[in-house]
Order: C-alpha cells, then structure tokens, then sequence
C-alpha cells in the first residue's frame, strides 16, 4: 500500500468517525485529505470504491444511508459504538492464557487471525507478554491445501466443490458442499456442511481432498443450521471406539516389548523349542489388534481367540506368498 | 506483520496503544508491533500527517517524541482500536477453549475468564465455523507420568524414566532434563534433553512406563533448541533408507498417517508411495502388520526379509497346534 494510500485511508476512517451526518462521496471528495489528487470523476469514484472495500475487508463496520428523505444519493458514516472495541482489562493470569493461545495455531490464516486479534488487545492498554513459558504448550497444524480455501468459503458463506477420494470402497468423486465449519479432530481437519449430491450433512478429511477447491455460486449463500454442533457431528462421525476384550498371547521371552508393556504375564509355556510367556492384552478392534501382533512376527503367537489367530495367521500368510519386487 | 497489507491495521492500533502507554520507548512498541523500531517511526510520521478534515494545527494527530520514548497530545477521535472481525474473534476465542481441553495446561480458570471478558469485548463478533478437539486420550499411566513431569518442570528438576522406544520397540531407563510440554496432533510429548543421546528428543507420554523426579537441577545444555514442530515432528535424514510400496485401497491411510513422498496414483484405488523409514525393524514390524494389503517393490531385501519372517511366524504358529 503506497504512503499516500495508507495516509488518505486513515483520514477517511478519521472523517467518518468524526461525523454524525451521512456524507455523500462528492461531500468526502472535497472533505478528506488525498482525494483531491483525483484527476476526473471516474477515478475518484474507482479510488472511492477500492478504499471502502479496503475498510469493509478490515472490519470497519461502513453505514450506508441518507439524512433526509429528500436526499436524493446515499452517503457514508461510522458509528462509533460499531467499531470501537469494547472495554476490556486481563489479569496476568488472564493475559498469559492468551498468549499461550495465540501460539496455538501452526497455521498462515489462523496464526494471522489471532496474531490480528492480539494487535487489538494491545492497543485497547491489555498487556500480553509472549515471551513467557508455558508448562503445556498445544498446537494445531494446518498443512493440508485445501484448509486455506476452506476457511475462506466458510466465513464467506460460499458453496465449494472439489474431488474427494474415498479410500474404501475406493472411489474419486466430484463433491458440492455448502459447507459450515471447518473441524479439528484429533490433529485431522475435517469440513463439515450440508452435501448437494447426496443432500445430506456430511464431513470430509481435508487430507482426501485431491486437486484444487473451487467456488460453487455466490458468498452468503450458506446458512448453518442453529443447531449443528460442529466438532460433535466430526466425533461421532469418526466413530467411539468400542469395548474392549482380553485375547491370550504367547510371547518369546524377552522379545516384543511393545506387546509386553500393555499385557499381564499369566504363565510360562514352550512352544518350538523356545521359552516364552502366556500373557493376556485387552485389545479394541480385531482388525487393528491382528495388525500390531502380526507385526511382531515369530515373537507372538495368537492363543485365543480364534478369529484373531486366524486374521493374524492370514496377513502372515499374505506375506510369505507375495513375489515381491514389480 | 511485515507485509504492506498490515500496515492500515497496525495505523488504527497504534493511537489507541500510545494512548494506553504514555511515554513508551519506541523500542518497546516496535517489538509488540511485530516491527522494526524504524518502520514504527514511519509509521508515526505517517499519523502525524493525518487527522480531521480542514487538517489545520488543531485537527492534526499530535504525537510527542521525547528522547526514545512516544506520547500522544491530540488523538483526533481515534482513542480506541477497532473491533475485532469474525476471523480474529474466532481464531483467538477457539484457541482459548482448545487449551481447556488440553490436559494439564496450567489454570483453566484463567482461560475461562479470558474467554467471557473477550466475549463481551468482541460483541456481535462470536467464533463460527471453526472447532478444534484436541481429543486426548490419556490412559491412567499416562495421567500420573503427566503430573511428575509436570511437577518437574515447576520445579526445574531432572526426571528418571522408564520409556518405550516404539521405533526399536525396547524399553529402556533414561535420565532426562526437561524443556516443555506439547501436545501435538492429539498427543501429548515432553521435549528434553536425553543424557544417553546427547540430544533434544521428544517423549511420547503415553510411552513412559515409569517416571521419578529428581533431587537435581534440569540442565539442558545452553545450545539445547527447542524442536521446530511447523512441518510435523518427524525428520528426514540423509542416512534413512527409502521403500517403495503399492498401498491396496484398505491400507491407504499409510499415506495420511505416516510422511511419504512421491505419490502415484494407480488403477483400483492403490497407491504406490515412497517412504522413508530410519529403523528397519520398525518398518518390518508395520508391514507384516499390513499384511496383503501392501506390496513391497523396493528395496528387495526388505521384501525378501518381510518374506522370511513371515514364513517362521508361520511355522512357529504351526507348532502350537501340533503341540498345544
């Protein structure tokens, strides 16, 4: 932004706060400091333009209206009570949550938003030192392409589209969604909205997302239901894990230390000539419990129960028979 | 805070900010600026020159310089900073209620407090369309290795441990000075310098077995750097090896879990992946795991070593059913 520009911005912001009248854009022309280099009409209305859309994209809450009745052209003021920050005063505690917060964001857009939010705080007199330590220091990442874009669409009120891979049954698919929030759960982002193709809610794992994320129709489009909660619908979409049962292993002494450190030895058994221990694990999942112990090799052997010996017996056996190579 | 386009933003702020701090050093502004004290001159120079309409000496913003230190005489209206936009309220409120969630993160009563008096600051500007759930899981081991680490840490002590090394899969006894606490993507880590690996690394809480906290003092070595987590916590290094594998639609979630590289995608939803691994047990260990649904193209002793090990689980399987 050129000197002059940023100069005739912040006089812009002074006049209109200044005044209780509706001033038209002629009045400001004559009225504020740097509109006067304005060669014609026309460039004075383009420049008039880009410096209230400069102002709306800062948050300078701009009203729009008329003074009489009889006025025939719109004019411009700004309410003090909407653009001032209201008051506020931290405690130290108060104040070092806050800093610790604003370093919570690993992310461009939001590490700005926050960083933006902070400046304020500031300049409303709260002090907020960020050099200080915490014990806990959380952060949340955002990596994925699409979360900028999403973000966007999200507080723009806009309908995207974009090709979702879904990895079972495998399938590439263009989606629309109107979409509602984005979601962090568990160190995955998700975007939650309402699905035009399968008119529905529905979440999506940003990191499925492949290729670009476009624009489908105009902003303020997308109403968010009242009643959504946004990080419940992604919890429960992600699903709870469910109880868990004890499985009984047979574990070659001194061997699979990340079995033995979740399990209770319970006997000793010999099995091929090699000593080991019987132990019992509580697992959750067959499926995820077959892939850690198949992962330990001739060091567990599956006791019971059954399906999980054969599930594990049948990744091993997967193994053994594969050619390997291309 | 260094590109043109936050220079309006920080033009608002700062009247309002000198006015809350009469007679700041420039210094001092700058760094809470995010700027160097030369640009926050400019900027001032740039206020000086502005005010309200006739800009005659009384309607001009008034700043006083004297020595290093910054007081304003004439405000012209601008006295406080502007609200805050939806994105700001929903980036600073949000994280404000992730860190409740965050086990272990020191006063919770604090963050409440924050968050209602910002709330009320922030007015029609309520957070929406974004929610974090941090959703960590601790196990009742996990909760107490937390607590004496945590008590550790205040107190600026060493810490003994017992602790599962998942990429060897070996547990062994270490003696460590503690750096700080993070929870990322879900877990929690204590950063500390390990005495055995001279070295900064990272703990997985829920992989510390046993704990103890020290009578002596955490000496980290001055040159111990905190680890930059900005591209995720694992690191390449030159002396990793590289397998190439064909993930089967059902073991696709590799590639979201684990960082890979050079990504093809292939006919029926597979998905031949590059990646990098720094332990070969670890990798053998995830690959049986994974059973058919991954094919392994190089390097081909990995595959011919997964083929071995996987035809004497066999057998040893086989035995017990011979032998109950």
């Amino acid at each position: 932004m050129s000197v002059a520009r940023a100069e005739r911005l912040v006089n812009l912001v002074l006049c209109l706060l200044s005044t209780r009248q509706y001033l038209t854009a002629e009045h400001i022309r004559s009225l504020v400091a740097g509109y006067s280099d304005a060669p014609t009409d026309e460039a004075f209305f383009r420049m008039f333009e880009r410096d209230k859309a400069e102002l709306r994209d800062l948050g300078v809450p701009l009203e729009v209206g008329r003074n009489w009745s009889f006025d025939t052209v719109d004019g411009y003021r700004i309410a003090r009570r909407d653009y001032e920050l209201g008051d506020i005063d931290l405690e130290p505690d108060e104040a070092a949550a806050v800093a610790l917060a604003v370093r919570l964001w690993d992310s461009p857009e939001l590490t700005g938003a926050a960083a933006g939010a902070l400046l304020k705080l500031r300049a409303a007199g709260v002090d907020v030192d960020q050099g200080v330590p915490a014990v806990v220091e959380p952060k949340v990442r955002t990596t994925e392409p699409a979360f900028g874009p999403l973000l966007a669409a999200v507080q723009a009120g806009q309908a995207v589209s974009f090709d979702y891979r879904r990895p079972s049954p495998a399938e590439l698919r263009r989606r629309t969604l109107e979409p509602w929030g984005v979601v962090s759960w568990r160190g995955r982002w998700y975007v939650v909205g309402h699905d035009r193709d399968r008119d529905a809610p529905r979440c999506f794992r940003l990191s499925r997302i492949v290729g670009e994320v476009t624009s489908a129709g105009r902003p303020g489009v997308v109403q968010r239901p009242a009643d959504v909660d946004l990080l419940q619908f992604v919890s429960k979409s992600s699903g709870e894990p469910p109880d868990t049962s004890t499985v009984r292993l047979w574990l070659a002494k001194n061997r699979a230390a990340g079995l033995r450190r979740r399990a209770n030895v319970v006997g000793e058994q010999t099995i091929d000539g090699v000593a080991g221990d019987v132990a019992e694990l509580e697992v959750w999942h067959t499926d995820s419990a077959a892939s850690w112990i198949a992962g330990y090799g001739e060091d567990a052997v599956v006791l019971e129960p059954e399906l999980l010996r054969k599930s594990v017996h049948e990744r091993l056996l997967a193994v053994a028979g594969s050619t390997g190579g291309k | 805070m260094r590109t043109s386009q936050d220079r309006l933003p920080r033009l608002l702020a700062l009247v309002p900010y000198l006015i809350a701090r009469p007679g700041i050093p420039v210094e001092e502004a700058a760094a809470d600026f995010g700027v160097s004290a030369k640009q926050l001159r400019k900027d001032l120079e740039l206020l000086w020159m502005c005010g309200l309409p006739g800009y005659g000496p009384g309607d001009l913003i008034d700043l006083s310089f004297e020595g290093d230190t910054i007081s304003v005489n004439f405000d012209a209206g601008m006295n406080r900073p502007l609200r805050l936009t939806g994105a700001e309220a929903t980036a600073l409120l949000v994280a404000l209620r992730t860190l409740l969630e965050a086990p272990g993160v020191a006063d919770a009563d604090a963050v409440r407090r924050a968050v209602a008096k910002i709330e009320a600051a922030a007015g029609q500007a309520q957070p929406a369309g974004v929610a974090v759930g941090l959703g960590v899981r601790e196990g009742k081991n996990t909760v107490l290795a937390r607590q004496v680490v945590q008590g550790a840490l205040k107190a600026g002590h060493a810490l003994r441990m017992t602790y599962y090394t998942a990429s060897k899969d070996e547990i062994n006894e270490r003696t460590v000075d503690p750096m700080r606490m993070l929870i990322v993507e879900g877990r929690s880590y204590l950063e500390a310098w390990c005495r055995r690996a001279e070295a900064v690394r990272l703990f997985r809480l829920d992989r510390i077995d046993d704990v103890t906290e020290l009578d002596e003092p955490a000496a980290p070595p001055p040159y111990a750097e905190q680890t930059d987590t900005t591209a995720g916590l694992f690191r390449e290094r030159p002396d990793q090896e590289v397998a190439q594998l064909v993930l089967e639609p059902d073991a696709r979630w590799v590639s979201e879990y684990y960082p890979v590289e050079k990504m093809t995608e292939l006919d029926g939803g597979r998905l031949r992946i590059r990646m990098r691994y720094a332990d070969l047990s670890w990798m053998v260990r995830l690959l049986l795991g994974l059973g058919g649904d991954v094919t392994v193209e190089e390097p081909e002793e990995l595959a011919a070593g997964l083929r071995d090990r996987a035809r004497r689980a066999l057998a040893r399987a086989g035995q017990l059913t011979v032998t109950p």
